[in-house]
């Protein structure tokens, strides 16, 4: 054996300390990638509970009425206030616009376009993600936290009926009604912007801006907002029931189920506009 | 306190034979991460006992109910109610079971966005629809009085004490008239005169109604009181189960010093 083999072979083993130091470290590797995997599955089975929970009897009307007012008239006022802006918004960005390429006459079908097929959408989705998707996801992690959701099926009552499925289809059905009511702010307040500089009849902006309009470049729109309600609803109801960890777990779920819908409806939003202009050519 | 409880509610199970215990545990054991919390207990109740269940905190008597009422799962071992194994159950096939079942929890579990009245009818609400509101409303008070809270019907549960939120609970574990109740530390936080009349009442439910019911307690007084048997545990598992008086002639250590120190 030469000099190097015999300094090889004498190299001592290495510690159980250090052992359980390299088994970590390739333990907390393993968890980050297996993480997203693991939740996504989570979410799945949990998705699934609800659904299988919302088919059966008996139906907890009640609460579906309350939560259809916490969703949607509460959310009203938001929601119309984010719409009126965005027309202003747009209806100044597109005068200017416009007006470098001397198409003034556009303004109203641009204005009418971009507030009902993208804009009033998508800024709907994402309020109703902040105010609602955080509310739910607290009052949730609170309950959870509090063994108040325990309480509930102790009583024999299953809680992703009464909790989970009422506030997801709460959130399906008044997300095209939200949508509806920014859109009508956001052109109100987008023709008011412009009748300000030129004068132009509320009259003459709908007829111009809805001229050659057909079902497929409003409505399509208006109800892909059901596919961000079951976005809000299901990952604030998901993180909200499987929360750990005291009030820091209660903020960690009302943060998380705004962030995770947010960017999940934005995702979704790519892939929905696409799905449309495929089937509603 | 009141001694009048409803038993028209409480049909029980026609096809339970008289022997089989009411609540049946078999070698189950439970591990959280890398503590193992259970080892292997096994207990029976039957109707018309009560069971106090003691030990030092962190030995498993929390997590004991709530297997037993099946909000968690055992790693092994099996939970049976009436017969019936819990395993494998879908959460609307536990509901069955549990309409029988009351459970007290430790910190009561109020639902804080609900009056101290709503709490108790919540569970009458949704499974006695055939009662009437007048109906309900009666049961309600009836309750809230036998444990002493008809005054704070319409408080909120964040506008009362906890040892009154621990009450309110308790009326709301009995409202459905169950026939296994499952009491955790259901006298912590009381005065000695309402801690009385808890044991007096859960005495009168056990009498009248032959409820079986596991109590689990550090209120020795109490389980002297209300309990038919005692239960210590010890390291996960049963170190002795049998009367309070097999408990005084026990040779044991813990037991001893667990006895001197209550």
């Amino acid at each position: 054996m030469n000099e190097h083999q015999a300094t090889v072979s004498a190299s001592p083993p290495l510690s159980e300390r250090e052992t359980m130091s390299i088994s970590s470290a390739f333990s907390a590797v393993a968890d980050m990638a297996l993480g997203p995997f693991e939740w996504f599955g989570n979410l799945g089975i949990f998705f699934w509970q609800v659904v299988r929970a919302a088919v059966t009897p008996p139906f907890e009307w009640r609460e579906l009425v309350r939560q259809l007012d916490e969703v949607g008239s509460k959310s009203l006022p938001l929601v119309a206030l984010a719409g009126a802006a965005i027309g202003v918004v747009i209806s100044l960005e597109a005068r200017y616009s416009l007006s470098r390429f001397g198409a003034k006459s556009l303004f109203p079908a641009t204005l009418v376009y971009s507030v009902v097929q993208v804009m009033g959408p998508v800024i709907t989705g994402l309020v109703v993600s902040g105010r609602v998707g955080a509310g739910m996801g607290a009052e949730l992690a609170s309950m959870k936290v509090t063994e108040q959701i325990d309480a509930i099926e102790a009583s024999a009552i299953n809680p992703f009926r009464l909790l989970a499925a009422t506030r997801i289809l709460a959130c399906i059905l008044m997300l095209p009604l939200l949508t509806l009511a920014a859109d009508a702010c956001g052109l109100m307040t987008g023709w008011f912007a412009q009748a300000l500089v030129e004068p132009l009849s509320f009259h003459q902006f709908i007829e111009s801006g809805f001229k050659g309009a057909t079902f497929n470049a409003f409505l399509p729109p208006t109800f892909k907002t059901t596919v961000y309600g079951l976005i809000i609803g299901l990952i604030a109801c998901f993180q909200g029931m499987r929360t750990r960890g005291g009030a820091e777990g209660v903020g960690r779920a009302a943060t998380n189920s705004v962030v995770l819908a947010s960017l999940f409806l934005i995702l979704a939003d790519v892939v929905l506009v696409k799905f449309i202009l495929v089937v509603f050519p | 306190m009141a001694a009048t409880y409803d038993i028209t509610m409480n049909a029980g199970n026609p096809t339970q034979n008289s022997s089989t215990p009411a609540v049946a545990v078999q070698d189950i054991e439970k591990t959280f991460g890398t503590h193992k919390v259970l080892n292997g207990v096994s207990l029976k109740v039957n109707r018309g006992e009560t069971l106090a269940v003691l030990g030092r905190s962190g030995t498993g008597k929390s997590v004991l109910l709530r297997l037993i009422i099946g909000l968690d799962q055992p790693d092994s071992g099996s939970v049976c109610i009436h017969g019936q194994n819990l395993a494998g159950l879908s959460l609307d096939q536990m509901g069955s079971i549990r309409k029988k079942m009351g459970f007290l929890f430790q910190h009561a579990a109020l639902y804080d966005s609900l009056t101290v009245a709503e709490n108790v009818a919540f569970p009458l609400q949704h499974h006695r629809r055939d009662m009437s509101r007048s109906e309900q409303s009666d049961r309600v008070r009836q309750l809230l009085a036998e444990v002493g809270m008809d005054g704070a019907l319409d408080r909120m549960p964040s506008d009362i004490s906890g040892g009154m939120q621990k009450r309110v609970g308790l009326a709301r574990a009995l409202v459905l008239e169950p026939d296994i109740l499952l009491l955790d530390e259901p006298t912590a936080g009381l005065d000695p005169i309402s801690s009385g009349e808890i044991d007096d009442l859960v005495l009168q439910l056990q009498h009248e109604h032959h409820m079986a019911s596991i109590v689990v307690t550090h209120d020795m007084h109490s389980a002297k009181t209300i309990a038919t048997r005692i239960a210590l545990l010890d390291k996960g598992n049963v170190l002795i189960e049998g009367s309070f008086q097999e408990l005084q002639q026990s040779e044991n250590t813990f037991v001893k010093e667990f006895l001197k120190q209550s």
